[in-house]
């Protein structure tokens, strides 16, 4: 599948890349990769959430607070080298023990027909019947969020 | 195409973003990957709604519901978060995370 290899081979762009723009750039194809994940699997509200969230709000912010500190000019300190495979190794083991542990689980096949339950008015009554009191709560995270960053980021 | 597929999608992704984590020392990457990993979860979670819709459950939307929240709690996680590094950054002219070592004084 042509979406993964693009999601995982700028996945890998994130982690390798010197330049950090570079590196939000290929976050935000792997971010547009999985949205067409999410559509091809009939959440396209949630596809549409996703782009608007992350491509379009928090990538946005990454590349505002790394142009504010003019970081491409400066390199990246060198780390001693062996701390680095060390992070390498430690990541791939964990990559082999999850898919030896999954390799031989059964899972039925995912129908290529579609279902309606990613459809915004199917979410929107499970949002506002079921979790009313989440979707509050998230509000009040959002606002003392907010006001956090504000406190943290002014100047005293 | 089986769930098993997007379970190891998200395994990928999900080891790339730790593999992020222990390598880089930027923090603004290091925020990136976490971001990743969290991708990597929500990817699997709408799979498995997929799956779970596909067998015929009413209440398969719960999880992409999950996922909205996971969502919104990242979206403030991000905001909070720069603003921490933005002010690192102020006081130290420098994003590397060693040099949070000063907070142990």
């Amino acid at each position: 599948m042509v979406l993964s290899v693009v999601a995982l081979v700028s996945a890998l762009g994130v982690v390798l890349s010197k330049n950090p723009v570079t590196s939000v750039l290929c976050l935000i194809v792997t971010f547009f990769t999985i949205a067409g994940h999410y559509i091809m699997m009939n959440a396209q509200f949630l596809a549409v959430v996703h782009i608007i969230v992350y491509a379009g709000a928090i990538m946005v912010l990454f590349l505002y607070v790394l142009m504010l500190m003019n970081l491409n000019a400066e390199l990246e300190p060198q780390k001693r080298n062996w701390l680095k495979y060390a992070g390498a190794i430690s990541g791939g083991a964990l990559l082999v023990v999850l898919v030896a542990a999954l390799r031989d689980a059964s899972m039925p096949a995912l129908s290529t027909n579609a279902t309606d339950i990613g459809l915004i008015k199917n979410l929107g009554m499970i949002l506002f019947k079921q979790y009313v009191v989440p979707f509050e709560v998230s509000s009040i995270l959002f606002l003392s969020a907010m006001i956090g960053a504000v406190v943290i980021g002014k100047k005293e | 195409m089986p769930v098993q597929y997007y379970i190891f999608l998200s395994i990928a992704l999900f080891c790339i973003g730790v593999m992020g984590v222990l390598m880089r020392r930027n923090a603004i990457i290091i925020f990136m990957c976490i971001e990743l990993m969290l991708n990597a979860v929500n990817l699997l979670m709408v799979s498995f709604s997929k799956m779970w819709a596909d067998a015929g459950r009413v209440d398969a939307g719960s999880a992409q519901l999950f996922v909205f929240f996971i969502m919104v709690v990242a979206a403030a996680e991000v905001a909070v978060g720069l603003a921490i590094i933005t002010m690192v950054y102020r006081n130290t002219h420098s994003v590397d995370i060693n040099i949070l070592n000063r907070l142990k004084n």
